[in-house]
């Protein structure tokens, strides 16, 4: 029976390709042959849809506008959430417990709760069609997700090692830049790339609060799919082209990814 | 109950070992005799864990064989061996009640439950865990869950040695050596064959009658505790078992002979000892060597008291010489001269001691030599 | 358990934390809970209506529907997802390059942005031109999603399955290769069998990451929206209208302001309700 165990990651692996498979042999089909008829691999190889992504500017700026808003969250949120982090890890203070718990009921919204009154609360504040507004919005949850994890690495971090820098002569700040923030970098990681994944792929918000100028590239794949009438193989290519950055990410991290999902305290 | 015998056992983790350092075991050939206290002692890393998971059936050996009473068991997997083994870091399954862990391995065997009920009340009222034994394992402190896994392997009647992997590593100090005194309580008790590994010369030389020395996969010497301190067969040994160690000194061959600083040993080396080797050795262990008034001249570097007795560090060159001085003997201020005693002189080769005995020294000086034989009876308690 | 020190000084690091989900999270609740007592006809006149709008949501039949289909809907991933993400942790390589290849690759549909996962199976299902539909259709079943009801959830629910088991995959593993060594040959002395192994060993060991990976998958499940909007639009019918999807129709497709707003408050709290009663129960015997 344990001869055969490699056969379930497999099976699986390979139930997971299948869709990913079908819109890459999608996109690389013209739209006669899409419709017409039915083949397990182009026949009439072409690259016309991923040409028209790259040089019509409503799709490439979508993808821009997507990574400036992700990028931006992700440093927002590790920013903060490693000071909080800190505290939550290393002292008691009022309402600490009540604190962490309501910052993780944040993260059981649900964006079509939050969707309209952010659309109000951004336009109130003149970020609205900004990628400011996606950026902030998706601090909602990434923050708490943030702060979850990176106290869950902290907690791993000995309290001598604090004490004896504090003996040592550092000041706070400079402990915590010079010293504590090098050790628990495997944790900035991993909490970077979960922040990078949510916001990435997170649609509901991102946009609702755009409109014309920040929208995102899942944005405009959508009003794709329902103004001109269904263009697959240009769906597909848009399709294909969003699973690159999270293809990378997950490249760089994979040693961290088992670790980074373990840490964090429930 | 069994005798173990290991039978040109080697081991190495990768499938294709090349050079020597490949091997985590090299080639081992060693008799366990039934119902022995053994302790295994070793460095870290020197093969301890390898051997007792060759024993235990948990690793299969790349070459050689394993035999019980002279029954071949290589291919035999470790739950059908009939071993219990004890490991560094106490295993308790945490959603049982300590009555469960303890009951588990005869329920997997298929033991009658009157018979299972019987051997756990022994078994816990042996290794004071009456009291506990409803109360969920998970809460148990690290002393009582290793008690826990003792007990595990002390309730199957049938095993034919138990093995203890560093097994109070994580017990506090004052339990471990309530703990120890239990396992050798219990030895008496059960007559089963133990064998325990641990890098702690005193717990090897307390718990066991015949310690096994490990050094870089292979078994260097193996012996009682007193031979292991008179008669180091390796130098490693001589480092590693008494307090301080002893003193291994670079030494020069002149006619056949190792010496050192123009003493020699009356050891005589073959010619197959002489060519090809790489080093030679003469070893002294510091209870052995004493000031005089004519020897080997030395510094004195340091002077440590240690209660019963003092601890002289010595310089002569570059060599360190520990002398050990007993109270009442006076030490010089800051020069002074040595004499080994000659039938407490060892010599190595490459490591390995050669010549049948512990030969007398002979000096050109003709420094008169001490006849202390009959007094130098060091047990191994005094060394640890 | 190390002892942490009491220090009230600590809120000046969490701050930037509390302001930034404060202005997040605070804000928007507010302006919720305000439409949720008020009634408007356009031009910003609201006027007072107390709880009409909580009665009259917890009495409507199409609140019931959705509600229980999306009860039914996360009971059903649940119950495929965790024991299928357990068994193939359970069967995934321990070392080798096996282990990078397994996790890189099972990790790709956890990053695909969410409306893609729902036009990747969209045109994957499709009867006509889908290799899934294409499939289904020539081995003589009769599918069609955007015809009746039955493909439709069968087809939501797989691919639910697809884009989330891994994360059940990638938590269990990892509970799975913090389990000591010791443990698994303790095992083997003991002559435990397979079953006894994973009982009595790797499910307890697991329990805090299984713990995290149910409750996410509850809020995330209970939350679902951009999916199956994408691939089914909530039909046929309202067949696979769940909350969230017949909330955004209220609010933004028929602008009910005040029954989507205290539709809003309910949702929010059923999801608080059913986390905190299942972590209460399932910590309850912890210490």
């Amino acid at each position: 029976m344990s001869r055969l165990k490699w056969l379930v990651p497999t099976l699986y692996i390979v139930f997971l390709m299948l869709p990913i498979y079908w819109l890459l042999n999608m996109s690389f089909k013209n739209t006669n042959e899409i419709l017409g008829t039915f083949s397990l691999w182009p026949q009439t190889f072409t690259l016309e849809n991923y040409k028209t992504i790259f040089t019509d500017p409503t799709w490439y700026n979508g993808y821009l506008n997507s990574i400036s808003y992700v990028v931006v969250n992700t440093i927002i949120a590790v920013t903060v959430a490693l000071p909080a982090a800190y505290a939550f890890s290393r002292y008691r203070f009022l309402g600490d417990k009540h604190l962490f718990f309501w910052l993780l009921t944040n993260r059981m919204a649900p964006p079509a709760v939050f969707a309209l009154p952010f659309i109000q609360l951004y336009s109130a504040v003149g970020l609205f069609d900004t990628m400011w507004a996606v950026a902030l919005a998706h601090c909602l949850f990434n923050v708490p997700l943030a702060v979850w994890i990176l106290e869950g690495f902290m907690s791993g971090v000995p309290k001598e090692l604090d004490e004896t820098a504090y003996i040592d002569g550092y000041s706070f700040p400079r402990f915590f830049t010079r010293i504590f923030i090098p050790t628990i970098t495997a944790g900035i990681g991993v909490t970077a790339f979960f922040c990078f994944m949510f916001s990435w792929v997170e649609l509901l918000l991102a946009k609702s609060l755009t409109s014309v100028a920040a929208k995102p590239i899942a944005a405009t794949m959508t009003k794709t799919a329902s103004s001109s009438g269904y263009e697959l193989g240009l769906l597909a290519a848009a399709g294909a082209l969003t699973l690159i950055p999270g293809a990378i990410v997950i490249w760089f991290v994979r040693n961290y990814i088992a670790k980074g999902f373990a840490l964090g305290r429930v | 109950m069994a005798t173990i015998k290991l039978n040109n056992l080697r081991h190495s983790y990768l499938d294709n070992p090349r050079g020597d350092e490949d091997w985590a075991l090299k080639k081992v050939d060693l008799t366990w005799e039934d119902g022995g206290a053994y302790a295994l002692l070793g460095s870290s890393g020197c093969g301890k864990t390898t051997m007792l998971n060759l024993i235990s059936g948990l690793l299969t050996p790349s070459e050689g064989s394993i035999q019980f009473d002279n029954k071949d068991v290589t291919q035999i997997r470790a739950e059908e061996r009939n071993i219990a083994q004890v490991f560094q870091f106490p295993v308790v399954y945490d959603t049982m009640t300590v009555r469960e862990n303890l009951a588990f391995p005869l329920r997997n065997r298929g033991v009658a439950k009157p018979e299972i009920d019987k051997r756990v009340v022994e078994i816990a009222q042996m290794l004071d865990l009456s009291e506990s034994l409803d109360t969920r394992a998970q809460g148990l402190t690290a002393d009582g869950k290793q008690k826990i896994s003792l007990g595990r392997g002390l309730v199957r009647s049938d095993v034919n040695a138990i093995l203890f992997d560093e097994p109070l590593t994580v017990i506090d100090p004052h339990l471990k050596w309530q703990l120890r005194s239990k396992l050798k309580e219990l030895h008496q008790q059960f007559g089963a064959t133990m064998i325990y590994v641990t890098h702690d010369q005193t717990e090897a030389l307390t718990f066991a009658d015949k310690v096994v020395v490990m050094h870089d996969g292979m078994v260097v010497q193996s012996g009682t505790p007193v031979e292991l301190f008179e008669s180091p067969e390796h130098t490693f040994v001589g480092h590693f078992i008494g307090s301080p160690g002893m003193n291994v000194l670079p030494g020069s061959v002149v006619d056949e002979r190792i010496g050192y600083c123009g003493y020699t040993v009356d050891a005589h080396l073959r010619a197959d000892q002489l060519n090809g080797a790489d080093s030679f050795e003469l070893g002294i262990r510091p209870e052995f060597v004493h000031f005089a008034d004519q020897g080997i001249p030395v510094d004195i570097v340091k002077v440590s008291n240690t209660g019963r007795v003092r601890i002289v560090d010595t310089r002569h060159d570059n060599d360190l010489i520990r002398v050990v001085v007993p109270e009442g003997e006076s030490i010089p201020a800051d020069k002074g001269y040595l004499q080994f005693e000659p039938y407490r002189t060892t010599t190595y080769v490459d490591g390995w001691r050669v010549g049948d005995k512990v030969t007398p020294i002979s000096s050109r000086t003709g420094a008169a030599t001490r006849s202390q034989i009959s007094q130098s009876q060091t047990s191994a308690g005094s060394a640890s | 358990m190390s002892q942490k020190a009491q220090n009230n000084k600590a809120w000046w690091l969490v701050m930037p934390v509390v302001i930034l989900v404060a202005f997040n999270a605070v804000i928007p609740l507010m302006t919720v809970v305000n439409y949720s007592v008020q009634e408007t006809f356009g031009d910003n006149v609201f006027f007072y209506e107390g709880l009409k709008w909580f009665g009259q949501v917890l009495h409507s039949e199409r609140f019931h529907e959705a509600l229980g289909r999306q009860f039914l809907f996360t009971g059903i991933v649940l119950l495929i997802e965790i024991p299928l993400g357990v068994a193939i942790a359970l069967a995934m390589p321990r070392k080798g390059i096996g282990v990078s290849i397994c996790l890189v690759l099972m990790s790709l549909p956890l990053l695909i942005p969410w409306n893609v996962v729902g036009a990747m199976w969209n045109i994957f299902a499709l009867p006509d031109i889908g290799l899934l539909g294409k499939t289904l259709n020539a081995m003589g079943f009769d599918y069609n999603y955007t015809r009746q009801p039955f493909s439709a959830w069968a087809t939501v629910v797989a691919m639910d399955v697809w884009h989330w088991t891994s994360l059940v995959v990638l938590l269990a593993y990892a509970g799975l290769t913090a389990i000591p060594e010791d443990y698994f040959q303790a095992a083997r002395i003991d002559g435990a069998s397979a079953w006894s192994v994973f009982r009595y060993i790797q499910l307890p060991k697991m329990k805090r990451v299984l713990t995290i990976a149910i409750l996410l998958r509850f809020m995330d499940s209970f939350m679902i929206y951009t999916e199956p909007f994408v691939l089914t639009g909530g039909g046929p019918g309202n067949t696979t209208t769940f909350l969230s999807i017949d909330l955004v129709k209220m609010a933004l497709g028929q602008f009910d302001l005040g029954p989507a707003a205290a539709m809003s408050i309910i949702y929010f709290l059923i999801i608080l309700l059913v986390s905190w009663l299942f972590y209460t129960f399932t910590m309850r015997n912890e210490n």
